[in-house]
């Protein structure tokens, strides 16, 4: 169930580089792909017991002299991360169908294969398993923002990968020395390290992946000059690695060090939530916005795991799906505007209400839950999170209320010079409202986001399993 | 009169085939009609190769044990016949790449010292007498110092044989005097034999044994002795650099193992600092060196040179999980290296000049099939997931952590972070339209030259570099049984 769930979009991806389909149907049949993905993820849910702990387990020996397996299953939190990524990825497909993107086979194939990458990242129950998916999702990003980026996408791939495997291979030093000294690879069977440079070694990685600061230096060039879908997908999908890696590896198989270094790393968590917020706030675009905001919330999100309790790494999970959903709606709608105005500079942006009722009713929705207003489910996981910490000290807690309001701040301000104010000179009268399929798209993330308002419980209830005897529980 | 020792003609059966297809291919191209020689010689020595792969493929097969051959002279065991299976395979793939190259002098001699380099190669790697080591080096050189030079109306041809002659020879040379010192330390040949001498402490053994290691060094092309290396990778014909690229390293580093572990285990406190000092240098130099590279032939020598660092790590490691990285390493490395050549060779076929950085530009989208495989094998140099190249590193990485070396281990993850700018330049460079004004058009019009030869050598070595990702244990066995041949 789960090698399906990782393996259908791979071997679509192949299909769609294969089959010599014009640009629009290559789009169609990777969208219908990403749907099936999304209907097998569905029968994954159905299938699973949230009672229980790993399940839909599928393991084979990879090679035995060291104990390295190809070992995939789920966690009721992990399951979460997947559902959030086959459905951002999902839309991020459909929207690149939509807006015609050049070389669609090579395209679209790159997208569902970043999605199976991603898939396999959640599902790791191996550490070079988990090494080799979290390494395989760089390939396809590499690849869509240095050919379908922007202006200045050469300088920001080389950063972004640069950034990304210096992390990356300190983790695969990690990975030797704890598996080795472990006698097996696997997480499962695996015991607890107490080694501090080890930890530190996966620290790297998941701290540049996330990013947490001071390791965002890749972050604003990547999201800028992504194309929308695949910062999308970067922002929502590829950061919550971070978090699985942080909990899954780091928190659950390092009790000691995590401990010691709980504060350096609350720190840092906390610094990047006030710091990117009063960048989100001082931004001048849309993306910039976001991609600022984007890490603000990591760091929120790395509070609640390095909380240490249930209810901080609850609200952390919840946090994450939120963020996923609600990230990737505004990196979807910026694109939107970027086609309509050619900018998402808010200089040259305003007024886009008038007339264009559906944008705004989208955008003022996903903008107020990303403010986290109160029913909302990002509030829900805020909420969480700060309970969680205030278990650790309550300047902790007192700062990141102090930030949340900076993201009413800055949430508001982007809705107020994209959709009001006087008319900006980039929006013509001709600029459209959103067209059937870009709603199409957009709205199935707001639904989740509105259903997992009404019951963010639907989450938190069904992250943990009951008990369970490997390395997950430990780190609660 | 002398007694003539017994000769196990089946152990020496992959060298006499390829010995055999060179004889042929070598008649052939001197009494044969002109348009037959080059077509025969190829589908011969092809078949030599193949031939040799098979029976190594047998040897390998029936020698669970291994045993002296011709006087205790070589080896017989899994450790020279899967380094053979290697090497033939390596020679096999050269003969597709080379196909397409349209020589007209010397077509039939071309291949018939391709064969008698692999033939030489499989003798050297079952070597275990210095005098054999000797000779089989020098063998297997000799055909590729010609080799190099024979594009005798390139000047750049020339310069790279005339080259690799001249510091080979020295190489070769340092090497033969340090057999000399061995032999006058310990009045033995046979590896065995120099160990069971038990000569500890012997300057004129430890001096003996520096040379010996600085001469495989050369052959390997590891730092500091790899100054021929981007010269002699660049102007030899491309063919040749693909082969030399594998096989030359897969015999030296294979050897390197063999002789270092078996003739001196007393005196292994010093050589293992010194493996890991010369795989420290070969990465430095290897990986920063190819960072100012444009042209790509030279990037991929510098590349070349990295790579012995890491492969020497797992010499290093002395162990025999290091004997299981290395030869794992090899079969991956092996495949990306001619793989690489090869789609350089193609592109170089169209343009008719060297390639560079620039005139790669837009490749990726103009052959699909040719970038795309690129992609996977520079992909895999860099140790990415989805090759073998990823496995490789992680082994040979654990060997060294299980040996206790762990600033290996750091030294090889820093060497593989500088040597991600230089590939991803490559990568970049063939997904990059050129500018127009730098835009040259190819020399003759009309779609490019179709070569399915050249086709289904890239195609196999993707298959090797994507398949050792997927099928690691049944790799590893194969090495794991290799290993047991060598006393750790």
């Amino acid at each position: 169930m789960t090698t399906a769930l990782i393996f259908l979009p791979l071997a679509g991806a192949l299909l769609v580089w294969l089959l010599p389909l014009p640009g629009r149907a290559s789009g169609v049949l990777a969208t219908l792909i990403a749907l099936a993905e999304v209907a097998l993820f569905a029968v994954a849910v159905g299938r699973f017991d949230f009672g229980e702990s790993l399940q839909l387990v599928d393991r084979q020996s990879w090679f035995s002299d060291l104990g390295v397996s190809y070992h995939v299953g789920f966690f009721g939190f992990s399951l979460w991360l997947a559902g959030l990524t086959v459905v951002v990825c999902a839309a991020a497909i459909g929207y690149a169908t939509w807006a015609n993107r050049e070389r669609a086979r090579a395209y679209h194939g790159l997208l569902l294969f970043l999605t199976g990458s991603i898939v396999g990242v959640f599902a790791a129950q191996d550490l070079l398993v988990f090494y080799v998916f979290f390494e395989a999702m760089l390939i396809p990003l590499y690849v869509l923002i240095g050919v379908w980026g922007g202006e200045r996408r050469a300088f920001a791939t080389v950063k972004f990968v640069v950034y990304t495997m210096a992390g990356s291979l300190l983790m695969l030093a990690s990975i030797i020395v704890f598996g080795l000294s472990q006698g097996t690879f696997d997480l499962v069977d695996s015991g607890v390290s107490s080694n501090d440079w080890v930890f530190l070694g996966f620290l790297a990685a998941f701290a540049v992946k996330a990013p947490l600061f001071p390791f965002h230096g890749w972050l604003v060039d990547a999201y800028r000059e992504s194309p929308s879908e695949v910062a999308a997908i970067l922002s929502g999908v590829v950061s919550k690695a971070a978090v699985y890696g942080l909990f899954r590896i780091a928190i659950a198989k390092f009790p000691e060090p995590v401990q010691d270094f709980q504060v350096p790393i609350l720190v840092a968590a906390t610094i990047g939530l006030v710091y990117g917020s009063l960048l989100a706030f001082r931004a001048r675009d849309v993306r910039s916005v976001t991609a600022y905001s984007s890490m603000a919330q990591m760091g929120l999100i790395v509070m609640g795991l390095f909380s240490l309790n249930e209810l901080g790494i609850n609200g952390a999970i919840l946090q994450s799906v939120a963020h996923g959903l609600v990230s990737a709606s505004l990196f979807l709608l910026a694109g939107m505007l970027e086609t309509r105005t050619g900018t998402s500079a808010f200089a040259r942006l305003g007024g886009l209400a008038r007339g264009r009722p559906d944008l705004a009713t989208v955008l003022l929705v996903v903008g107020i839950i990303a403010l986290a207003v109160p029913g909302s489910v990002s509030f829900a996981g805020e909420f969480l999170i700060l309970a969680g910490i205030y278990a650790e000290g309550w300047g902790w807690a007192a700062i990141g209320a102090g930030a949340i309001v900076l993201a009413a701040m800055y949430m508001l301000r982007l809705i107020s010079a994209v959709l009001h104010r006087s008319r900006g000179e980039a929006v013509r009268d001709e600029a459209l409202d959103l067209r059937p399929a870009e709603l199409a798209v957009v709205l199935p993330l707001l639904a989740a986001l509105l259903f997992l308002s009404a019951s963010p419980n639907s989450i938190t209830e069904r992250n943990f399993p009951i008990q369970g005897s490997d390395g997950v529980e430990a780190a609660r | 009169m002398i007694e003539t020792p017994s000769v196990d003609w089946f152990a020496l059966s992959p060298t006499l085939a390829l010995l055999a297809a060179a004889g042929v291919a070598l008649l052939v191209s001197v009494i044969g009609p002109a348009w037959f020689r080059r077509a025969f010689a190829a589908f011969v020595v092809f078949a030599g190769f193949i031939t040799a792969g098979v029976l190594a493929g047998f040897l390998f097969a029936r020698t669970p044990d291994a045993q002296p051959l011709l006087n205790e002279s070589m080896t017989r065991d899994r450790w020279a016949a899967l380094a053979a299976i290697v090497l033939a395979g390596a020679g096999a793939l050269s003969v597709l790449v080379s196909w397409g190259e349209t020589r007209r002098d010397h077509a039939g001699e071309y291949y018939a010292l391709l064969a008698a380099a692999g033939a030489g190669m499989v003798f050297f790697v079952g070597a275990s007498n210095l005098m054999t080591l000797f000779l089989g080096l020098e063998w297997f050189s000799l055909a590729l110092y010609i080799l190099c030079a024979l594009d005798t109306h390139r000047e750049t041809s020339l310069e790279a044989g005339l080259k690799y002659l001249i510091v080979g020879s020295f190489g070769s040379g340092i090497l033969l005097f340090g057999s000399a010192l061995v032999y006058g330390a310990t009045g033995e040949l046979g590896f065995a034999e120099i160990a069971a001498a038990g000569v500890t402490d012997d300057s004129l053994l430890l001096a003996g044994l520096a040379m010996i290691v600085a001469g495989l060094g050369f052959k390997a092309s590891a730092a500091p002795f790899h100054m021929w290396t981007p010269d002699v990778y660049q102007g030899a014909p491309t063919s040749v650099t693909a082969f030399m690229s594998a096989a030359t390293k897969v015999a030296a580093l294979v050897l390197t193992l063999r002789v270092l572990t078996v003739a001196f285990p007393e005196q292994e406190h010093l050589w293992t600092v010194a493996v890991a000092v010369i795989a420290i240098v070969s990465l430095a130099v290897g990986n920063i060196a190819a960072l100012v590279q444009r042209d790509v032939k030279r990037l991929l020598a510098y590349s070349s040179v990295s790579h012995a660092g890491f492969m020497l790590i797992a010499v290093a490691a002395n162990s025999e999980l290091g004997g299981r990285a290395l030869l794992y390493y090899l079969i991956p490395y092996s495949a990306m290296s001619i793989g690489s050549f090869a789609v350089v060779a193609a592109r170089e076929r169209e343009l008719g000049a060297p390639v560079t950085l620039d005139n790669l530009g837009g490749f990726l989208w103009e052959r699909p099939f040719l970038g795309a495989s690129m992609w996977v094998f520079l992909l895999g140099l860099m140790g990415m997931p989805l090759t073998g190249g990823l496995v490789g590193k992680f082994y040979v990485f654990s060997a060294a952590y299980e040996s206790g070396w762990w600033w290996l281990v750091v030294a090889g993850v820093i060497g593989t972070a500088i040597s991600l700018y230089y590939y991803l330049r490559v990568l970049l460079a063939m997904w990059t339209r050129p500018e127009p004004t730098a835009f040259r058009p190819a020399v003759a019009g009309g779609s490019p030259p179709r070569d399915p030869l050249l086709a289904s050598a890239v195609f196999a070595s993707l298959a090797v570099t994507v398949g050792s990702f997927i099928f690691v244990q049944p790799l590893i066995d194969l090495a794991r049984d290799a290993a047991a041949s060598l006393p750790f």
